[in-house]
């Protein structure tokens, strides 16, 4: 599934045209012809506002000032500042960039893997190999918790407890299912006959990975990059738990702002939109490949 | 390297595969794929063997190791089934799974079923209903916390709307439907039925991930093949026979794959309680998460008893599933 929405769908110029059939290009801003699809627009437009009510009230309350927040959470501020994304910025930049140096260099390194892992898997099944992939991608669904103590004493005996390396390191592990799995799959879909192509001039398995595969990777690596920033940005429990103070990341420091007795909802929120903006940035950017990368995580 | 293209003998080799290639090529392969599956193996087969360990022996706070067997073998199961708190976390990560599923898989299905079939705004639609899912947990909690807080959230529109006493939320030990009424004395310590409290949380839950099964579904919707439905309707089907007898069937692997990852995100859930509202009063939102987290601290033993209970009713719906790929995979 995840191969073919990478891959343009060939449509025929007959079948653009019959009617009935969803044609994407050239887009058509064709009002509804009938109630019935008047209704469907209206049931749309309704929902898609209603879903769109949390994030007004997130953007609303940021702009809301630095002083606590508004007495009721649909208020908007009458006059809106940035004040409180300053206190917001104040206490998350250091998490910020924590979550940059564990987020780029764990996805880069989990995408490698998981690509050659993906390429080995699809183009050279040995004896076992998908039995041993069924038994690798268990580990996409385990609960962390369940291995988390043996995580932090070998962290501790490797002296990374606590640091942002050790982040990383967990974070490539606990990844290489997944990026393994859209790697298999997006390979799939690349023919084998360049393989035996290769083959035929010579090339061994890594020369044709770095020659032949690597090249023809981008749109599987735009997918995979794409999941895993989003998951490790996003990652809570491994942060929660294994970093310190000075290694943690956005999401951890973003609940402590929460705090124990008043809440600030204002700074809260702001620094909520701050947390959020690469993810969504991310999202609203390359949407195509983060489908992709929704329906690649999906085992067939 | 020359490499010949003669059939392999039989050692290691799969021929019904598209390449040809030697035993000496695919040798090679399972070499380079070695070390990555013996690291997963370790942190996941491994580890999880080192939680069961832990589980069964008498090491409690971290850093002073006790390895030794606890003695009845077991002990501590049986110590925390009897737990209050154990017993609410059971009840709230049932009933939060099932409502949570049921909220985002037909939420999911009647979005994609609309936005499938809109004559305008079909990306806009789809983008804004995915846009939470690509939030964290934290965000989410936080934000929902915020529309749920009893003094200036959505208590304020209760109230206008002549709702005397509004639900404390997150903070109200309410359980509705509760089907027994513990006096102490008896093993089960916690009413059975659903915690108003949790409410909250299954909301920005569903919130989140309605988009993901919305994605899943239109998915399967774009793969049926208008043809069936055209054909359906000269044969005069009416919508609401078409949707049932074409495009419900057709979607069923859509269902299965997001009810699976829906349900093993639900039993998971941790980040999002956090930040929504902790273990609450009379851990009325305490989960299984929330429960291993806290006692890192003082029980390692009690921590991964937890994390296995977890671990075994997660592996019971991801495993069929996971076989299940693998047969589909072996026949095609």
């Amino acid at each position: 599934m995840a191969v073919e929405t990478l891959q343009p769908t060939p449509t025929t110029n007959q079948q653009r045209r019959r009617p009935g059939t969803k044609n994407r290009k050239p887009k058509s801003w064709k009002l509804p012809k009938t109630p019935g699809g008047w209704v469907v627009l209206a049931i749309c437009t309704i929902a898609t506002l209603g879903m769109l009510v949390p994030v007004y009230v997130i953007v609303a309350t940021a702009l809301s000032g630095g002083h606590g927040a508004p007495n009721f959470f649909l208020a908007f501020p009458d006059a809106p500042s940035l004040e409180a994304f300053k206190g917001a910025w104040t206490k998350l930049h250091g998490s910020l960039a924590n979550s940059l140096q564990i987020t780029i260099p764990a996805a880069v390194i989990s995408c490698l893997l998981g690509s050659i892992n993906g390429y080995l898997l699809s183009k050279f099944p040995f004896k076992g190999s998908s039995a041993l992939f069924t038994v690798l991608l268990v580990g996409m669904f385990i609960p962390f918790q369940a291995v988390i103590i043996p995580v932090f004493q070998f962290l501790n005996m490797l002296h990374l407890q606590g640091s942002i390396l050790g982040l990383i390191v967990v974070h490539i592990i606990y990844g290489i299912p997944i990026t393994t799995l859209i790697f298999r799959n997006y390979y799939e879909g690349i023919p084998s006959a360049i393989i035996e192509a290769a083959a035929i001039d010579g090339a061994g398995i890594w020369r044709t990975y770095t020659r032949v595969m690597l090249p023809l990777s981008v749109p599987g690596f735009v997918v995979a990059g794409i999941f895993q920033c989003t998951n490790i940005w996003n990652d809570f429990l491994f942060g929660f738990i294994l970093a310190s103070p000075a290694s943690w990341p956005a999401t951890v420091t973003l609940n402590n702002l929460i705090g124990t007795t008043t809440v600030n909802y204002s700074e809260l929120m702001a620094g909520a939109v701050l947390v959020a903006a690469p993810t969504v940035l991310l999202y609203l950017v390359l949407g195509r490949f983060f489908v992709s990368g929704l329906t690649a995580g999906a085992v067939k | 390297m020359r490499t010949s293209f003669r059939p392999p003998a039989s050692a290691g080799l799969r021929p019904k595969k598209q390449v040809p290639h030697n035993v000496k090529t695919s040798r090679r392969a399972a070499w380079i794929f070695a070390p990555s599956l013996l690291v997963s193996f370790v942190f996941v087969y491994v580890f999880i063997g080192v939680t069961v360990y832990i589980s069964l022996s008498n090491w409690k706070i971290g850093t002073s190791p006790n390895l030794s067997l606890r003695e009845p073998f077991g002990g501590t199961y049986g110590e925390i089934i009897q737990e209050q708190r154990f017993q609410a976390d059971i009840r709230n990560v049932v009933i939060f799974t099932v409502i949570f599923l049921v909220l985002a898989i037909l939420g999911g299905l009647v979005a994609a079923l609309f936005i499938h079939h809109v004559a305008v705004g079909k990306g806009l639609f789809r983008t804004v209903f995915l846009l939470p899912y690509a939030l964290s947990f934290i965000v989410t909690g936080v934000a929902w916390r915020w529309i749920f807080s009893p003094s200036t959230g959505v208590n304020q529109i209760l109230r206008n709307l002549g709702i005397e006493n509004p639900p404390g939320w997150t903070t109200d030990t309410t359980v509705l439907g509760a089907l027994n009424d513990p006096t102490g004395t008896d093993f089960l310590k916690v009413q059975f039925g659903i915690p108003v409290a949790l409410l909250p949380i299954i909301f920005a839950a569903g919130w989140q991930l309605v988009g993901f099964a919305m994605a899943m579904y239109l998915a399967g919707l774009a793969s049926i093949p208008e043809e069936h439905l055209e054909a359906a309707s000269v044969d005069g089907a009416n919508t609401w026979q078409r949707l049932r007898h074409i495009v419900l069937p057709q979607l069923w692997p859509s269902t299965i794959t997001c009810f699976v990852l829906l349900l093993h995100v639900a039993l998971k859930i941790f980040d999002l309680v956090v930040a929504m509202s902790g273990s609450g009063p009379g851990f009325v939102t305490d989960v299984p998460g929330i429960y291993i987290y806290n006692y890192l601290s003082s029980r390692y033993d009690k921590a991964s008893a937890m994390a296995i209970i977890l671990l075994l009713l997660t592996l019971a719906v991801i495993v069929p599933y996971l076989i299940r790929g693998y047969r589909r995979e072996r026949k095609a």
